[in-house]
């Protein structure tokens, strides 16, 4: 059973990163042609830093991630602090709503969102589909898991402190910056991270919605279409190798925060029992 | 109580740019070009039905593909220790954050005629196999991609099964496989939906896998839409139509999956 497993799971692992290392392979390749071995090479990377539509477009990709999932976070918190304070009915209603773009096929959300610009722009001349819509349409799919990562977090906070707090004579904002927001801070920063990589890495909505400015993804596209030159190979490695090492970094940062949050309370034991 | 009113930038937002969308994604299937009412589009979705089939055959056939291939997988995970666990779930989400073109794109490399398989195949002394263009090279596509979309919600699922349940059935004398079928199997069943759900509605809608390895031979539903949207074949009121269609069909298989799943919860999916 224990060798069925281990085997099992490096097929699985295999067939999982295959593909990702013959990518990474090719980027060397001295020849154009895929799949033909011909020698080392570095010169794709130093093309692709030469390229001004990848160079635009990765600039377009990181722009739009910041700004929407930015703006979707700060929606998306205040809808969530709103949703919760709603009666029951009302509040089942609008997470209803909430679902649609959720569980919408993406090409369906792109679309619509589609249908609606030209028809604006065709009407008043505004909505011109470029990185205005392509922003608008980020936000769009972003705040859903916003407010789904915030929710849980006021769910779970103690009410009678911001009650306290208004007591105490704090107006309703204040108490929000002071009570409120530090407990869902943690729900805060997932709803950003998902926002954030939902935004870097969606193709199907951008292409309909972003018209003349291209995201990496979208660009992409457009080269897979026509024969690929081996840059979009160095392109994939040097993202790849990015997220790799960001994923490290995070993972690291998680495990030492752990391991401080358990001196803490290891910390803050000895000294309840040093008291008693 | 005031604090409703924060919740208005997103109300404002959520009707302009999700219920009004759908909205006119209705409205264009139900009018020509001149924006007058017909049935026309409606009429001819009959010319689609073939690729419609096709899409959800090719979707259901990989759905049931990342359910046999997942489900094991996520089990292993589970059963493993609590650090390698971590390490495992890494390894599978890493994937995900490499562009899904790139990767497809990937599979083009190693499929195609003189591609790297059948350059091994031949160095084997093997014949060499049509891969690429086939409906199978997009199963696999969908496999490749959507997989860590099957065995990420399973193993959520069978990460929270109560360990005592298990022991209990042990000590009750079940053997390896009684506690498989009648505790680990049923207590897993809201993984394996929310992960049919996660497979199957892009699978069904995608238009990528399928232009990219199944070239254009085998076009799906999506490249249909895609087509009459940003393609060589305008037609924004049938695309409309088609959309509709596809939405209407994707609703009523969620429908059916969330019977299945009585727990069925809002925030299941979010987790991931």
């Amino acid at each position: 059973m224990k060798v069925f497993s281990k085997v099992y799971t490096a097929l699985i692992f295999t067939f999982l990163y295959a593909p990702i290392l013959i990518l990474i392979i090719f980027s060397f390749n001295q020849s154009k042609t895929r799949g033909l071995w011909t020698g080392f090479t570095l010169k794709w990377y130093g093309e692709l830093f030469r390229d001004k539509d990848i160079m635009n477009a990765l600039s377009v990709t990181l722009i739009v991630a910041v700004v929407a999932s930015v703006v979707a976070v700060i929606i998306g918190t205040l809808a969530a602090v709103g949703v919760f304070s709603m009666k029951k009915r009302t509040r089942s209603l609008i997470m209803a709503v909430n679902q649609i773009p959720m569980v919408n096929p993406e090409i369906v959300t792109g679309i619509s969102l589609m249908l609606l610009f030209v028809l604006i722009y065709n009407s008043t001349g505004m909505f011109e589909t470029g990185m205005g819509t392509l922003l608008i349409a980020h936000i769009t799919f972003c705040i859903p898991y916003v407010l789904l990562s915030v929710l849980p977090k006021l769910r779970q906070m103690n009410y009678s402190i911001y009650e306290a707090a208004l007591d105490l004579g704090c107006n309703p904002v204040k108490a929000f910056f002071k009570v409120i927001l530090p407990e869902i801070v943690p729900g805060i920063m997932t709803g950003f991270l998902m926002a954030f990589t939902l935004s870097l890495d969606d193709f199907v909505i951008s292409l309909f919605t972003g018209g003349s400015a291209q995201t990496l993804s979208v660009l992409i596209y457009s080269m897979t279409k026509k024969r690929v030159s081996p840059t979009i190979n160095a392109l994939s490695t040097l993202l790849f190798v990015s997220v790799l090492i960001l994923l490290i970094l995070a993972n690291l940062g998680q495990i030492r925060s752990m391991k401080r949050a358990d001196q803490k309370a290891r910390a803050e034991k000895g000294q309840g029992e040093m008291k008693r | 109580m005031k604090a409703k009113k924060a919740a208005l930038p997103y109300l404002v937002w959520m009707l302009l740019f999700t219920v009004v969308p759908l909205g006119l994604v209705a409205y264009f299937a139900f009018t020509d070009d001149t924006g007058r009412f017909t049935w026309n589009n409606i009429l001819r979705i009959g010319e689609f039905i073939p690729t419609l089939w096709e899409s959800i055959k090719l979707g259901g056939i990989a759905t049931v593909f990342c359910i046999l291939l997942g489900y094991p997988m996520a089990y292993i995970v589970s059963r493993s220790k609590a650090h390698v666990q971590q390490t495992m779930v890494m390894i599978l989400m890493l994937p995900m954050w490499m562009n899904f073109l790139l990767r497809t794109y990937a599979w083009m490399t190693l499929l195609e005629d003189t591609g790297l398989i059948n350059s091994l195949l031949q160095l084997l002394g093997l014949p060499a196999a049509h891969m690429i263009n086939t409906p199978g090279a997009v199963v696999l596509g969908m496999v490749y991609n959507f997989l860590p979309f099957m065995i990420l919600p399973i193993y959520s699922v069978m990460v929270k099964i109560d360990v005592r349940v298990v022991e209990a059935a042990q000590d009750l004398g079940a053997n390896a496989l009684q506690v498989f079928r009648r505790v680990i199997l049923p207590l897993s069943i809201p993984g394996i939906c929310s992960g049919v759900t996660m497979v199957f509605v892009p699978a069904v809608s995608t238009f990528v896998i399928s232009k990219m390895l199944g070239g254009s031979l085998n076009m799906l539903i999506g490249d249909v839409i895609e087509m009459m949207f940003v393609g060589s074949s305008l037609n924004f009121n049938l695309g409309a139509a088609l959309s509709l269609v596809l939405m209407i069909l994707i609703l009523i298989c969620m429908a059916v999956m969330n019977h299945f799943d009585d727990d069925a919860d809002a925030s299941g999916g979010i987790l991931l």
